[in-house]
């Protein structure tokens, strides 16, 4: 059977590739020592990306379905779900973040350890979804959190939420560790200025007590 | 009806009632005629009120107000009590905490989004918004640029203030909740535990569990208020998110309460696949929490049995509707869509196989002896502490309050299909688990007996195309898996409703979770959390 | 049967022949310590990858499909992650005892490995106490598991250490009386005798009742000493987020999650040894031409496939159970497998005592 050809605007089907195009992403060329090792490393964590078991909504739910018996994104090595930040490599922001949820979010991937991802799961964490006119929703996880992948719906189909992991495997594939930086630095937070202060506030109340 | 006017009118002179047929007794009270009231409605013999439904903060324009909705058990009726505070600056109104439990976190809720102190509540926090939040979103006056977002973390106080009346001045009181030397720790807002985003302050001595104090309000959405600029249509799409699992229950909710205030006829068809998605959605949500109770309780291969046979439900909803968890299929007057052809072959198929399955479920997990004895006679719930908590649904009924929606108050068809209310006794954590299993077989009963008399004729009734209510305030409430959910519409004849209240089934099992988790151990009070089955945008909204 | 010291043997005659002693002994040394290492990295690789299959099996799932043939190298894909992973540097924990916490857990781990007999002659440490003194190693791993706890400056890290050492301090004495009751009864503590003496017939059978009992008393108090569910309290993730090891990234919660695993293969390799043999075919006396044929297979070979088993029943236990609460863990220890154990290794004595065993 032949696969018939999608029609998407903004994305030619050649983009549909497998990862075989990254060769042509390293325009500039790699060494070849330095460029076989990279390609180690990243093979390594593209393949092994575990997921911080972190949801705030209904996109959870489908997120755990993707998990489950029918979806199963342990195939894909994304299986040990931590509860610690410290051990994830990525978080799916999966549901709304309300105000008084967002510095959380912001802890919460200020303690994971690098490298990192954002996968912003839904409407709601993409844009504020249908809840963006409320006085108390934040609009978009990309205005505190620098993110890979966006997984739009509202909630996204569990083949979606692996479509998005898939393409974070591969954006992951073209990273490099050495010759380049390893802190994957954010250099596309829009919202440098809102964040905290190198000092938390608790930390000089609980000094008083002392 | 004429004798609780007249109680009312003998300790309160002032009282106004309103005239209205068939309809709960409505009456409006000064707020110093509240208080000498509250007494005798919960105890005097005739009265009896001994479930606070629901506890409606309002802003009625000039005055900011609540309007509390009772119900007695015992003699099966309601009424309705408007109150309003004397000033919008400084509104004060009386507290019913001491006498109905879980007035506690419905008045910190109107104190949140109104403003209004309640004299001598024990606890006058903030429920959902920051500590640090300025002006009182729900409001008509609220500025919401008045709250930029704040990325530095939110500074919880171990403190509490009270407001006590001191001969006629009210004063504020400092109070402690938490000791300095006490050993304290955050279970969330980030914890696998809490099912989403709850926040439990959990005071530890060992393993044993001295207090918890619930923080909600990391997923309050502010669903009420967005409503208000809403029309009636449009406010439907927020009823599947609040408690998703629940979503077709809660849209259910929404559109028969618009359809009697308008005094619309549902067509046959409709009201059948209304009744049988309702039931198809209480079987996936109850085989969601079999999963995540075996989880939280360390057996994960269970879980992995629930989602398996959920997806068979979910394949079903996706035939029909074209959504998986959020369905968006109940519209104002009927459904969206006709019954997709395999829908009766498809339902028929699982409704023959579920009940292998539960027995397997029973074999692998139910009769496990450890789990036996993590859940049996653990966080018991007696059946007053469930009224004066107002936890409803299969919670309540584990402490055997008989409470269902479908079988007191039947709307739709309800009341032409035969099935049993499950009641156990004891009210600890198995029997709340097997409340939910059970119910998952009255559920296969129910659409087994629909299934064959599914009549033809429209799936949807015309309306006009912009829809308005008549003035007025109107309340419909259904059974969801969680418990009674309720709507609540203040009209004032627009196309948009000036209040909207959703009464979350949620709030009120979160509420209890200190009683119950006090005293236990902290894998009692993981225990105890699952076994009450809350989803957590439900309490927020 | 094919004995290893052969091959050993010959290594070293080779290199006293070429060097003095003590340079042959430093080279042995250092080429057994590489080589330890990457078998015990190889195991851990291995059994992480068999707990992800047999866990997906029971849950009606495929598991890692993608990465190698069956998923095959998946669990080398996840090393070569950990390894680059940042290890973060906590600003209010006592950072030396935080970061020497790991080692301590994967050196218990590894003194431990070094112990257990893969096959005639193919044995690291070998003396007359050695089944004591691989139970000893084994539990200094709880000590990196206190400091873990201690260190982090983490209530749920501090709980779940608190909970460990509850734990492990109970079921320590029941690992110990189940493996003495089978000391009674071959008369010696050294691992290779121990194996040898079961040469007629294996353990469990020789000792029936008293030696069974002491088998599932073993297998109890084997998968709680490695907090493995149902006994996995430190780390209960549904209650302390992830216990004792809250606080570690990369390659230092590598550590305890390789521990973790390799530690329940050392509980099924030392239930194997005491109970079942060890590397030694299965024998019955008076069978002389199947005891034959059963030594065709090599005894590497007989080790692995018991201790696999071994292995599989631990995963079985994990993956069926729900987890106990803290209070039944330490009442089941002290009110039931104790005084069981303690009755249980008086019979043994006097089963020893008469000649009533096999």
């Amino acid at each position: 059977m032949e696969i018939r050809k999608p029609k998407i605007k903004g994305l030619p089907y050649e983009e549909f590739n497998d990862n075989e195009y990254i060769e042509t992403l390293r325009k500039n060329g790699v060494g070849v020592v330095m460029g076989n090792l990279d390609s180690i490393i990243n093979w390594g964590r593209s393949n092994s990306l575990w997921p911080l078991t972190f949801a705030t909504s209904c996109c959870g739910i489908e997120f755990m379905s993707v998990g489950a018996a029918r979806y199963d994104f342990a195939r894909f090595g994304f299986e040990v779900a931590r509860a610690s930040p410290r051990q994830a490599d990525m978080i799916m922001v999966a549901g709304t973040i309300v105000n008084k949820m967002a510095p959380v979010l912001y802890r919460l991937y200020e303690q994971m350890a690098d490298p990192k991802y954002v996968i912003a799961v839904g409407g709601c964490a993409i844009s504020g979804g249908p809840f963006s006119k409320s006085y108390n929703v934040l609009q978009g996880v990309d205005k505190i959190i620098p993110v890979d992948v966006y997984i739009p719906g509202c909630p996204p189909r569990p083949e979606a939420l692996l479509y998005g992991m898939m393409q974070l495997q591969r954006k992951v594939k073209v990273e490099r560790f050495f010759g380049d930086v390893n802190k994957k630095e954010p250099k596309n937070c829009r919202l440098p200025e809102i964040r905290p202060e190198e000092k938390p506030v608790f930390a000089s109340k609980y000094q008083d007590n002392e | 009806m004429s004798t609780i006017k007249s109680i009312i009118q003998e300790i309160c002179p002032q009282a106004v009632f309103q005239e209205t047929e068939n309809a709960p007794v409505q009456v409006r009270l000064q707020a110093a005629e509240l208080a000498k009231l509250l007494k005798p409605l919960r105890e005097d013999a005739a009265l009896q009120f001994d479930y606070l439904e629901d506890l409606v903060g309002m802003d009625f324009g000039e005055k900011l107000g609540v309007i509390y909705r009772l119900y007695s058990t015992v003699h099966n009726h309601r009424i309705i009590i408007e109150c309003q505070a004397e000033s919008r600056q400084e509104p004060e109104l009386p507290t019913l905490s001491h006498i109905w439990a879980i007035a506690n976190f419905y008045e910190r809720e109107v104190f949140d989004f109104f403003g209004i102190h309640f004299i001598g509540h024990p606890d006058m926090r903030r429920l959902f918004l920051r500590s640090d939040h300025v002006g009182y979103p729900l409001r008509k006056d609220y500025d919401p640029a008045s709250n930029p977002l704040k990325l530095d973390a939110e500074c919880l106080p171990d403190d509490t203030s009270v407001y006590v009346d001191h001969d006629g001045k009210t004063q504020i009181e400092g109070h402690t909740l938490f000791e300095k030397d006490e050993y304290v720790v955050n279970i969330g807002p980030q914890h696998p535990a809490t099912h989403g985003v709850l926040h439990f302050q959990v005071s530890l001595q060992g393993e044993i569990v001295k207090k918890v104090d619930v923080h909600c309000g990391y997923i309050h959405r502010g669903i009420e208020k967005m409503c208000e600029s809403m029309t009636y249509p449009q406010t439907l799409a927020m009823t599947d998110r609040l408690d998703y699992l629940s979503a077709h229950q809660n849209r259910h909710a929404l559109c028969a309460c618009i359809e009697d205030a308008m005094g619309m006829e549902v067509p046959r068809r409709a009201q059948y696949i209304r009744v049988l998605m309702d039931e198809l959605s209480r079987i996936q949500s109850h085989l969601l929490f079999y999963a995540t109770f075996c989880m939280d309780l360390g057996a994960l291969t269970p879980f992995f049995y629930g989602f398996r046979d959920r997806e068979k439900i979910l394949n079903i909803f996706e035939d029909t509707t074209g959504g998986r968890l959020i369905q968006n299929y109940n519209v104002i007057g009927g459904v969206a869509r006709d019954l997709h052809p395999d829908f009766i072959k498809k339902t028929r198929e699982f409704v023959e196989y579920l009940p292998g399955v539960l027995k397997e479920y029973h074999d692998v997990f139910t009769n496990n002896v450890i789990f036996r004895q993590r859940s049996k006679g653990i966080g018991l719930l007696s059946r007053e502490q469930a009224l004066s908590f107002g936890i409803t649904g299969p919670t309540a009924r584990a402490s055997n309050l008989a409470c269902d929606v479908r079988k007191h108050n039947p709307y739709s068809i309800y009341s032409e299909v035969l099935f049993k209310e499950v009641l156990y006794k004891n009210g600890d954590c198995l029997d709340r688990y097997m409340v939910r299993m059970d119910e998952i077989e009255q559920s296969l009963s129910i659409i087994s007996q629909l299934l064959d008399k599914i009549p033809q004729g429209d799936y949807c009734a015309k309306t006009k195309p912009v829809i308005k209510l008549p003035e007025g305030r109107f309340f419909k409430s259904v059974e969801t898996a969680r418990g009674e959910f309720g709507v609540f519409i203040e009209s004032r004849g627009e196309k948009y409703p000036y209040r909207l209240k959703f009464h979350p089934p949620c709030l009120p099992l979160v509420s209890v979770v200190d009683t119950l988790a006090s005293g236990n151990k902290i894998a009692d009070l993981i225990t105890i959390g699952a076994s009450l089955d809350y989803v957590v945008p439900d309490i927020d909204r | 049967m094919f004995d290893f010291s052969v091959v050993t043997t010959w290594i070293d005659e080779g290199l006293r022949g070429i060097m003095p002693a003590s340079g042959a002994i430093a080279i042995e040394c250092v080429l057994i310590g590489v080589l330890l290492l990457a078998v015990y990295a190889v195991f851990a690789l291995v059994l992480i990858l068999a707990e992800r299959k047999v866990c997906a099996a029971f849950q009606c799932r495929l598991g890692p499909n993608r990465v190698g043939p069956w998923g095959s190298i998946q669990t080398v894909a996840d090393m070569v992650k950990i390894i680059t992973k940042e290890i973060i540097s906590i600003r209010h924990v006592d950072s030396f005892l935080h970061n020497l916490a790991p080692f301590l857990v994967i050196i218990a781990s590894l003194l431990a490995f070094s112990c257990i007999p893969f096959a005639k002659g193919l044995q690291i440490l070998d003396f007359n106490v050695g089944i004591l003194f691989m139970v000893a190693a084994s539990s200094i791993g709880i000590v990196g598991i206190l400091l873990a706890g201690w260190s982090s400056n983490n209530k749920f890290s501090l709980i779940g250490a608190m909970r460990s050492g509850a734990q492990m301090i109970s079921y320590e004495l029941s690992i110990g009386l189940s493996i003495m009751t089978i000391v009674v009864l071959s008369g010696t503590m050294q691992i290779s005798e121990l194996v040898e003496s079961q040469n007629d017939l294996w353990f469990i059978f020789k000792g029936h009742i008293p030696a069974c009992i002491a088998f599932v008393v073993y297998l109890i108090a084997g998968t709680a000493e490695t907090n493995r569910g149902p006994f996995d309290l430190p780390e209960a993730e549904s209650e302390l987020t992830a216990g004792y090891h809250t606080e570690y990234s990369g390659m230092h919660f590598g550590f305890y999650y390789v521990a973790e695993f390799v530690n329940m293969f050392i509980v099924a390799a030392i239930a194997t040894t005491v109970f079942l043999g060890g590397w030694m075919p299965l024998h019955i006396p008076g069978l002389d031409a199947f005891n034959q044929a059963m030594d065709y297979i090599p005894s590497l070979v007989w080790f692995l496939a018991k201790s696999v088993v071994m292995v599989f029943v631990i995963m079985w236990f994990k993956w069926t159970f729900p987890r106990l609460r803290i209070d039944q863990l330490i009442r089941l220890e002290w009110k039931y497998l104790l005084p069981l154990n303690l009755v249980n290794l008086i019979v043994m004595v006097l089963i020893v005592a008469l000649g009533w065993h096999f």
